[in-house]
């Protein structure tokens, strides 16, 4: 008998439930580990939950990832096909009856271990200062001599000439070739660095590879290269893979570019630029010979007025102009003394006019004088009977017996 | 001014600016001036020439057998 009879059968919720539980309270699938690849990867905008399914020969797996543990874990973003392992809890999701796998971490396989190295070394070489401000050098601003390293074959290269041919071809440019990805890739690109040290010509250096997978660009990450970079004397411009990607040789450098492009246009000055320079200053020089020769003319002109001012001629007329506003000078003063001295006469005319006895007599006194020696009678006492007098009156005299 | 040749566009450039230089102090005398002018003018007229003229020059880094290091000219396709 296949069934129980009657009430002993099980709700859909109960056995959902009761697999649940079983599947929750299990000692491996409470945290497991699970290895696989990904396939029919779908992450949701809206939560920001990944759905996917883990998968291998023989077998599929559900797996849930929420956002909040995706964002916990710092994983990378998942594509179909990445071989991975997930971390997490297997359990029923009761709703559709499903079972999946809630991940908690991820860990893309080869890669964790990498990402281990890179954040020691990043580590180690930050503690030791290669990384600092003051370690990287200023670029020179016209360099005439550019030193690259990079793979002969590669497009960065051919990129990054078109750039220079461009923008600058004032300069010259050596190039070191060196592999930029595998085994022999760090030694090499560090061994080309060194190489053009050594030659020493070039002013500015730039370290390059095109775009790739973080095993690609593996090579800068290594601290060979990283010494390589530190050691050089001539300033280092990285310009690796794109604008994301940050490689251990972009910190050390001395300039970091986002790709090799941008490395070769930010290592050398406008061509266009400088034919404005040029000419801006080819215009200012008439412009400012003019300038000079009209001072000097002004100059010129300014002489030749001193000088005419010294001439005979110049010097007789000067004295005669001096002479005559002299003259005039004295002959106004003169008019003005004659005339104060005018008004002064008048005055004292008036004066004199308004004290002497003219006046009193006209107005009726008479002045009498002895007849015999014309001395002024004033008083009675002066005269006897019968002396001569001489009486004044304004019209007249009149001649006078005393009685 | 044979010299001029032996010059680099940023030497070239320098030289440039400073006969600008001395034309803008103004105390020069006619003679002096003059001699900056043309000086400048000439200066001016290579500088030009350099950029209008200039091609990229590529070149490859070698090893020699005997360990030298030997600079030669790159062609890519």
């Amino acid at each position: 008998m296949l069934f129980p009879e009657g009430p002993a059968a099980l709700s859909v919720s109960q056995v959902a439930r009761y697999l649940k539980e079983l599947l929750e309270t299990d000692e491996v699938l409470r945290e497991v580990w699970v290895r696989g690849e990904i396939s029919g990867c779908k992450t949701y905008a809206s939560s920001g939950h990944c759905y996917f399914t883990l998968k291998d020969a023989d077998a599929q797996l559900p797996c849930v990832f929420f956002k909040q543990a995706r964002l916990r874990s710092s994983a990378p973003d998942l594509r179909d096909g990445m071989a991975i392992t997930a971390a997490g809890r297997i359990s029923l999701y009761e709703r559709d009856g499903k079972l999946q796998l809630y991940v908690e971490h991820i860990q893309v396989l080869g890669a964790g271990a990498l990402f281990l190295r890179f954040e020691q070394l990043k580590t180690r070489l930050a503690a030791e200062g290669l990384f600092e401000e003051e370690r990287k050098r200023s670029l020179p601003v016209a360099p005439e001599v550019i030193g690259i390293v990079t793979s002969p074959q590669a497009a960065a290269l051919r990129d990054m000439l078109r750039v220079l041919r461009t923008r600058y071809p004032l300069a010259r440019v050596v190039l070191a070739p060196a592999l930029v990805q595998g085994a022999e890739a760090p030694t090499a690109i560090a061994h080309a660095l060194d190489l053009l040290n050594e030659q020493g010509e070039a002013d500015v250096l730039i370290v390059a590879r095109g775009g790739g997978s973080i095993e690609e660009l593996w090579a800068f990450n290594e601290e060979i290269v990283a010494r390589a970079i530190a050691r050089s004397r001539i300033p280092v411009i990285s310009g690796v893979g794109h604008e994301t990607d940050f490689t251990i040789a972009d910190f050390v450098a001395d300039h970091r570019a986002s790709t090799p492009t941008a490395a070769a246009t930010q290592a050398v000055p406008n061509i266009a630029d400088l034919l404005a320079d040029t000419l801006e200053l080819r215009q200012a020089l008439p412009v400012l010979m003019d300038d000079l020769l009209a001072r000097t003319r002004d100059g010129l002109l300014r002489a030749e007025r001193d000088l005419e001012r010294q001439t005979p001629q110049y010097q007789l007329e000067r004295f005669q102009q001096q002479l005559d506003d002299t003259t005039d000078s004295l002959q106004t003063e003169m008019q003005h003394i004659l005339t104060l001295q005018k008004e002064r006469l008048k005055g004292t005319d008036l004066l004199l006019r308004s004290l002497s006895p003219e006046l009193t007599i006209a107005r009726g006194f008479s002045v009498v004088r002895r007849a015999s020696d014309g001395t002024i009678v004033t008083s009675v006492q002066q005269v006897q009977p019968g002396a001569e007098l001489d009486i004044q009156l304004g019209d007249g005299h009149i001649s006078a017996r005393v009685e | 001014m044979d010299a001029l040749s032996a010059l680099s566009y940023e030497e070239a450039f320098t030289k440039l600016e400073l006969a600008v230089a001395a034309l803008q102090d103004g105390r020069l005398s006619l003679e002096r001036a003059l001699e900056h002018y043309e000086e400048g003018m000439k200066l001016a007229q290579y500088c030009h020439d350099l950029l209008q003229k200039a091609e990229l020059r590529v070149q490859q880094l070698r090893v020699t057998d005997n360990g030298d290091l030997a600079v030669e000219p790159l062609d890519l396709p």
